[in-house]
């Protein structure tokens, strides 16, 4: 699946949050969206995953306009901040929720759907924690699950806001390996929102540098190293090197 | 020391307050012995009051519900002009005697009213039925829902609801799966506080009653009838009912208080 964004524009009443922003994701590529808070690359997450409209531009998925398909119909599976698992539901329940849901034939049967959550608790090395609660869950344990839950649906792309943001550093160092893992897989294209440098570098394809609202650079990391578009990106990949 | 002086005093005036009047009810129901109190029961209008009660509770309730978490949704999930306006608006009833509420009702959709003048050549009455109970009571009870819902909703946050959103669920999933189990004791609660409010309401019933025995008196307007009847089994008769109805309803809340869970954290 390659998916495109072109153009966006987005403003929140008179303020501009997003300046003609364009990004496009290969078929089972990490992207990484760098930049300070405030550059705006959370809006362009929840733009592309459906949760907020942009007011110009387009979304093209493998040539197909989805500018305005709602969020539910993209299949593009999110994994949150603060991972928003579904408090009052168990482990297993919060990961088959995605298939839970669908609509009625394309809706797996019962059996399937506990296999499926059984392979995915599998993968993301948690079968023994199927019946606890999130609250009863670490932050690494829950961020697993977010990934498994996202993954559930076989996503047409995968969305990742600060993933890691809520962890402490040495669960953080882990994850990443194998968060990058678990997309390659899946053999789903990414699109993960940070501001930790060290970070975009460890797990990413190619960066995209945000700054106020626009795209500074986008490039693989080294090419971002080798030719910094600007004084910006150059003082941000001598931190890295 | 301050400690068994504080509740020595707490208990003395739950005790003068609360306790003392509601036995005497009791004391006052059974004084003319167990037969006169069924009789009291029994009797058609009481029998007919209990039922207007209850009958208006059973649409008040549902109505309510609906109304609360809709607007609990609207405010705490929305940003819009007038917002602030709206919480103000919606609080009002907590603020204006049930009286005034009542002639405000009447002046708006009685017969001489705007709305019940233009509704009157249709044969359509508002007022004096139990169209006009309901009405009032929804005012007066129009806060306890949503009051409970929103601090649970603005607690909760919409992290959870987008998350249903981007893994497929249609509204209706979303607010089935993820919204109602996290606002449930909320609601719950909100439930019980309308419930009892509107199965006790006086005052602003009293003024769109009409007044009519046997058709419009709800219970509490009953009890003040028989006790200026000088039918004093009569009223303490029917006042425990209305006692057992608020106890019942009492018992509910502290059930739901007990095993809410974390409603501290909640609310």
């Amino acid at each position: 699946m390659s998916f495109e964004a072109l153009d966006i524009h987005k403003s929140f009443g008179d303020t501009p949050i997003l300046k003609g922003v364009s990004l496009s994701v290969a078929p089972g590529e990490f992207v990484a969206l760098l930049g300070p808070s405030g550059s705006g690359k959370t809006t362009l997450l929840n733009i592309i995953a459906g949760l907020a409209h942009a007011d110009r531009g387009r979304l093209v998925l493998d040539g197909r306009d989805i500018t305005r398909l709602p969020a539910g119909k993209r299949r593009f599976g999110m994994v949150f901040q603060s991972y928003a698992l579904f408090r009052h539901m168990t482990v297993a329940q919060n990961v088959a929720f995605g298939l839970k849901v669908m609509e009625g034939a394309r809706r797996p049967p019962r059996e399937r759907i506990a296999a499926r959550v059984g392979e995915l608790l599998e993968m993301v090395e948690l079968p023994d924690l199927a019946d606890r609660y999130p609250a009863q869950l670490s932050g690494g344990q829950r961020q697993r699950v977010a990934m498994a839950r996202a993954l559930a649906i076989d996503p047409q792309l995968l969305l990742m806001d600060e993933p890691f943001s809520a962890l402490d550093a040495q669960v953080r160092q882990s994850l990443r390996g194998e968060v990058r893992a678990l997309q390659k897989q899946a053999g789903v294209g990414a699109i993960m929102v940070t501001h930790d440098r060290a970070e975009a570098w460890a797990l990413a394809d190619r960066i995209a540098v945000m700054d106020h609202g626009r795209i500074v650079q986008f490039d693989t990391p080294d090419a971002l190293r080798d030719d910094p578009a600007t004084e910006s990106v150059r003082s941000l990949v001598e931190g890295v090197a | 020391m301050a400690k068994p002086i504080l509740i020595a005093l707490a208990l003395m005036f739950l005790a003068a307050m609360v306790l003392l009047p509601v036995v005497a009810i009791f004391d006052r129901a059974f004084a003319e012995g167990a037969g006169a109190y069924l009789a009291a029961i029994r009797d058609p209008e009481t029998l007919a009051a209990i039922r207007l009660t209850i009958i208006a509770a059973m649409i008040v309730v549902p109505v309510n519900i609906v109304f609360g978490v809709a607007a609990a949704w609207l405010v705490a999930r929305y940003r819009f002009w007038g917002r602030r306006a709206l919480l103000i608006l919606i609080e009002l009833p907590f603020a204006m005697s049930p009286i005034v509420a009542g002639l405000c009702f009447l002046l708006i959709y009685g017969a001489y009213g705007p709305v019940g003048a233009a509704l009157e050549p249709y044969g359509i009455q508002l007022m004096f039925n139990l169209i006009g109970i309901v009405l009032v009571s929804l005012f007066v009870t129009c806060p306890f829902v949503m009051r409970e819902i929103l601090p649970v909703l603005q607690v909760t946050g919409e992290a959870e609801e987008k998350a249903a959103l981007t893994l497929g669920a249609n509204g209706w999933q979303m607010f089935r799966h993820v919204v109602l189990p996290n606002i449930s004791w909320g609601l719950a609660y909100g439930t019980v506080l309308t419930m009892a409010r509107a199965m006790g309401e006086f005052g602003a019933v009293s003024v769109v009653s009409g007044a009519i025995r046997g058709r419009t008196m709800t219970l509490p307007l009953q009890i003040e009838l028989l006790y200026n009847d000088y039918n004093a089994t009569g009223a303490f008769a029917a006042a425990t009912v209305l006692t057992l109805l608020a106890l019942v309803t009492l018992v509910l809340r502290s059930v739901l208080n007990r095993f809410g869970p974390n409603r501290e954290a909640h609310a």
